[in-house]
């Protein structure tokens, strides 16, 4: 074996499954496909009136980077409005080299995915999502 | 067995390499398969000897030239057992299915029929869906029984009387199945409808004798049958040709010129419109000459034999399972799997640090997968410089996805 992408932390998250699942009443969905991979994202919000996120959910079909990704966005999401989570997204940048600067937990934990460009998409596919329901 | 596989694997440069630590176990040849030397030294010697546009000048050099890839036409139609002059040279196995679609196509009217199955590539359904837009012609779908093949028992239903070609995978690029071309063309002849196959997965596994199965049209790329990227081949009988308009327009493909009315060459050069890929073309003549130097009985044997270790293998790992059939009849050496709680990426991923290469995905076939609701598979596809370690490593690689990923 060559490398370790899927390192406990990532492996870690993905079991998690942290907001797996669907909202029974939520204010927001927006589903994303990556028709390269068929990776799919359903992204379920319910918003308190200043427009931050109160509760989140999804719905992941795809690889293992993207159920992490999901699940650890999942995981830091609750408080958050729209630019809340363009915080969290540089933080995911950061871990896979995208940006500069050092990535804050939990997408710290990405930092594997580097060096694997064809998988980047993997780990953004949720906040696209996301970043859809919160428009 | 006689099959001397590392005679064979000497002659592809590639495969000695060593990455990582690790050598190349390359099993995505129905991706794209690797090239041998007698490949690699034609287009060579055409670079640095011969290097010319061709049918176009009077200099020894463009004669050279057209020599070349005149000699290449011929070396793939002794390949594909057909006239020279039914060679089409292309851009590759979809700009031939766009040719015909185009083509062909355009004798098509409003109404019109033609038939597909679930299992073809996107290439051999979005031409025609184009063609529906442009013309109003219908299209019919041949769905895919459980073990991956098409149902030939629901074809009779789907024929009509305004049915006028079927065009199917000689073998699937997903599961390996082999098309019964037999049933499909006496099937065809009952309504007088034309067969095409696309034999992008058949073509790098040995010579054909296209006339004797009867069919009108023959698609492939040159990539996946060890020539060089960027060529493509179309065959067609010598009347549809004939009776079929140019595709593209531009230079070569003319008879005479005005600004009122250009006559048109004959084929296949009304087809070749512009400066073709000749380096590419000399190099696919050079792939299919040193196809037909390998003994493909013996190869195919080889082929199935890594096909069975490998249907072996997995069958001992917990939670794998074929897409696909699970025996070594009417098939070829291309094979996928799922592996339960582990999405396709994840397994190709791990597989990619056993220095395994393999592809995941929908193998473009969404309609394949959404028929079987599936994210996609993880595909093996093997040629005949496979071998046993090859296997091996795959193996190793799915214990260990199982083993870390659920
Ligand atoms: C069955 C089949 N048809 C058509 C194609 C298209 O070939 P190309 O992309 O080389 O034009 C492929 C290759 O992916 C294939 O597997």
């Amino acid at each position: 074996m060559t490398d370790q992408l899927y390192q406990d932390r990532i492996v870690a998250l993905a079991k998690a499954k942290t907001g797996a699942g669907k909202l029974t009443a939520p204010t927001k969905s927006a589903r994303r496909d990556n028709p390269l991979c068929g990776d799919r994202v359903i992204i379920d919000v319910r918003l308190d009136d200043g427009g931050k996120i109160a509760e989140i959910a999804h719905q992941v079909r795809g690889c293992l980077l993207c159920q992490a990704s999901a699940s650890a966005l999942a995981s830091v999401a609750v408080g958050r409005n729209a630019a809340g989570i363009e915080k969290v997204r540089l933080d995911a940048e950061r871990a896979i080299g995208r940006e500069e600067g050092e990535a804050g937990e939990p997408f710290a934990a990405f930092a594997p995915v580097r060096s694997h460009k064809s998988r980047h998409e993997c780990v953004l596919l949720p906040f696209e999502a996301l970043k859809e329901a919160l428009s | 067995m006689s099959f001397d596989v590392s005679a064979v694997r000497r002659q592809f440069p590639i495969l000695s390499q060593i990455i990582d630590g690790q050598p190349v176990h390359y099993l995505d040849n129905g991706a794209s398969a690797q090239t041998p030397d007698a490949v690699l030294d034609a287009v060579r010697v055409y670079e640095t000897t011969s290097r010319a546009n061709v049918l176009r000048g009077v200099h020894r050099l463009a004669e050279r030239a057209t020599e070349a890839y005149e000699n290449a036409r011929v070396e793939v139609a002794t390949f594909l057992g057909v006239d020279p002059m039914e060679v089409v040279f292309t851009g590759g196995c979809t700009a031939a299915i766009n040719l015909v679609a185009y083509s062909y196509g355009s004798l098509l009217r409003a109404g019109d029929r033609i038939i597909l199955s679930e299992l073809e590539h996107h290439s051999n359904i979005v031409p025609w869906q184009l063609l529906r837009q442009r013309s109003g012609i219908e299209i019919d779908v041949v769905p895919v029984t459980v073990n991956g093949r098409i149902d030939l028992n629901a074809l009779p239903r789907l024929l009509t009387p305004r049915t006028k070609l079927i065009s199917l995978a000689h073998v699937s690029n997903v599961t390996g199945t082999l098309v019964d071309v037999h049933a499909v063309v006496t099937l065809a002849r009952t309504v007088g409808a034309k067969v095409m196959l696309d034999g992008a997965q058949r073509a790098p596994h040995g010579p054909l004798d296209l006339p004797a199965m009867g069919i009108d049209f023959y698609a492939f790329a040159g990539h996946k049958a060890y020539g060089p990227n960027g060529i493509g081949v179309l065959w067609a009988k010598a009347e549809l040709l004939e009776a079929m308009p140019p595709f593209h327009g531009g230079g070569s493909m003319i008879g005479r010129v005005t600004f009122a009315e250009t006559t048109w060459a004959p084929p296949p050069r009304r087809f070749e419109a512009g400066t073709p890929p000749i380096g590419p073309a000399i190099g696919l003549g050079a792939a299919c000459k040193w196809m037909r130097g390998l003994d493909w009985k013996e190869a195919h044997a080889h082929e199935m034999a890594l096909v069975e270790r490998l249907m072996d293998g997995l069958q001992k790992i917990d939670g794998t399972a074929l897409f696909g059939p699970g025996s070594t009849q009417n098939r070829y050496p291309v094979l996928s799997f799922l592996l339960d709680g582990v999405h396709p990426h994840d397994v190709a991923q791990t597989l990619d640090s056993f220095g395994v290469a393999v592809r995941a995905g929908h193998h473009c076939c969404q309609p394949l997968m959404d028929r079987f609701d599936l994210d996609g598979t993880t595909r093996v596809s093997i040629a005949p410089y496979n071998d046993n370690t090859d296997i091996d490593a795959l193996l190793t690689g799915v214990q260990h996805a199982a083993r870390t990923l659920r």
